[in-house]
């Protein structure tokens, strides 16, 4: 004979369960809120939809047509300067009104703090959200991962394609909730596509326009390589 | 751990049916001995196998006893590819061609679980097994392996390669399959029939 099950461990939903905190008390919910966060409630109104404070770091959801400007000012204001760009991600839920959203970790290395700036993107509306390149350069490769993996665009990102993945890549975009964990096709199709490839293929822009294998890319990137697209600065 | 030293086989044996003079068997044992102690290593380490593979070529375990302290990291100069580690979708033209480069005789050593069936990683990215990719000689288990485990790896792919005979029209056969031989099977046919083994529903035998 077994007690009915009940969850135990901290941050259940048992009403007497003592609040969790992390091995350092830090709580999972409340704390100090960032100073950032009022600074820019009082900067941007209601572009900032939301902000929270979990395992002591700060939240702040904001509408996804003003993540650009909110993230500009953060880098740009005197009083916050948050002068480097840790992280672009993204997360799938399974929920039916916010089904994505896009995450940036921008931290003040001269005011210590760091925040974490969220964007939930529309349902029923194109995957796509404006890219921060034009402020943090190191942007350039985490969107693309963030592209690769869940197909989000980023709008003004110079050279949005796949980087973990291969160019020719079909199946889909692998972090996505739909997409099965072995993929889309066969283990005979994947194992035959990949050894169709070239591996020479995998170069930069600017090494492939002295590579041989030009003419196995894809056309839409042969013709941005004809107009003498470059990466990067 | 199983690791009981081999009788060593230095007799080669006499067959008066095989067709072979008391010449050309001492000449086999003369170049097998030879091969067998001089095996350059291509290492192709991708994951946690490489640091094993690291410390099996160090000091204290010392893959130099066996001939092998050179490593090759041209394909060109290589007799025994080690894959050590998982291979994704994306490498798997790299190891090919890598393996199309190194010049005969040759021979691969599949080391650890990843490269022997893909291990855990049942995913879309992972090649389930460089066996679907270039013929392995030697599979070495362990995620990742003991050095001790790798050199006994080592050790059962020069006994293989001490048994071989310059007589053997089959050794080391590159040809692609005939498709106008009686005996050919297309590759879907041989998927569907091996389908499934290995640890994933979805692998398949023929590597096409």
């Amino acid at each position: 004979m077994s007690d009915s099950f009940e969850l135990q461990y901290p941050g259940s939903a048992l009403g007497n369960a003592p609040a969790p905190v992390s091995p350092s008390n830090v709580p999972n919910r409340g704390g100090e809120v960032n100073p950032s966060a009022a600074a820019l409630r009082e900067q941007f109104g209601d572009a900032i939809s939301r902000v929270e404070v979990v395992w002591g770091d700060t939240n702040v959801y904001v509408r996804p047509d003003r993540a650009l400007d909110v993230i500009r000012w953060l880098h740009d204001d005197p009083t916050q300067r948050y002068d480097y760009l840790s992280d672009v991600t993204a997360v799938e839920y399974r929920d039916a009104d916010f089904p994505i959203e896009v995450i940036w970790h921008l931290r003040s290395l001269p005011f210590r703090r760091f925040l974490r700036v969220k964007a939930q993107l529309e349902k029923n509306a194109p995957l796509e959200v404006t890219s921060v390149w034009s402020i943090y350069k190191c942007a350039d490769w985490l969107e693309r991962e963030c592209f690769d993996m869940f197909g989000i665009k980023f709008v003004g990102h110079p050279d949005l394609r796949r980087i973990l993945m291969w160019e020719q890549y079909r199946e889909g975009f692998p972090l996505r909730k739909d997409f099965p964990l072995r993929g889309r096709f066969s283990r005979a199709e994947q194992l035959r596509q990949a050894l169709a490839a070239n591996p020479e293929a995998r170069y930069s822009m600017e090494e492939l326009s002295i590579a041989d294998a030009f003419e196995d890319l894809p056309t839409e990137m042969r013709s941005r390589l004809r107009g003498g697209e470059r990466t990067g600065e | 751990m199983g690791l009981t030293p081999r009788p060593e086989k230095r007799v080669v044996e006499y067959n008066p049916t095989s067709q072979e003079g008391w010449v050309a068997t001492r000449l086999d044992f003369l170049v097998n001995w030879g091969r067998a102690n001089s095996l350059w290593p291509m290492p192709f380490g991708t994951a946690c196998c490489a640091i094993e593979f690291m410390a099996t070529a160090a000091s204290r375990f010392d893959l130099a006893r066996f001939g092998m302290e050179r490593m090759s990291f041209s394909p060109r100069q290589a007799d025994v590819l080690i894959c050590a580690g998982r291979v994704p979708f994306k490498l798997a033209p790299v190891i090919r061609r890598i393996w199309q480069q190194m010049p005969q005789p040759k021979w691969a050593i599949a080391m650890g679980a990843c490269a022997s069936t893909g291990n855990i990683f049942d995913n879309y990215a992972v090649v389930q097994g460089i066996d679907t990719i270039i013929p392995v000689d030697v599979y070495v288990p362990g995620c990742p392996p003991r050095p001790e485990g790798l050199m006994y790896g080592i050790m059962l792919l020069q006994e293989k390669v001490k048994r071989e005979r310059m007589t053997d029209e089959g050794i080391r056969n590159e040809m692609e399959p005939d498709p106008n031989s009686k005996l050919y099977i297309p590759a879907p046919v041989i998927d569907e029939l091996s389908e499934p083994f290995g640890n994933s529903v979805h692998q398949t035998r023929s590597g096409l």
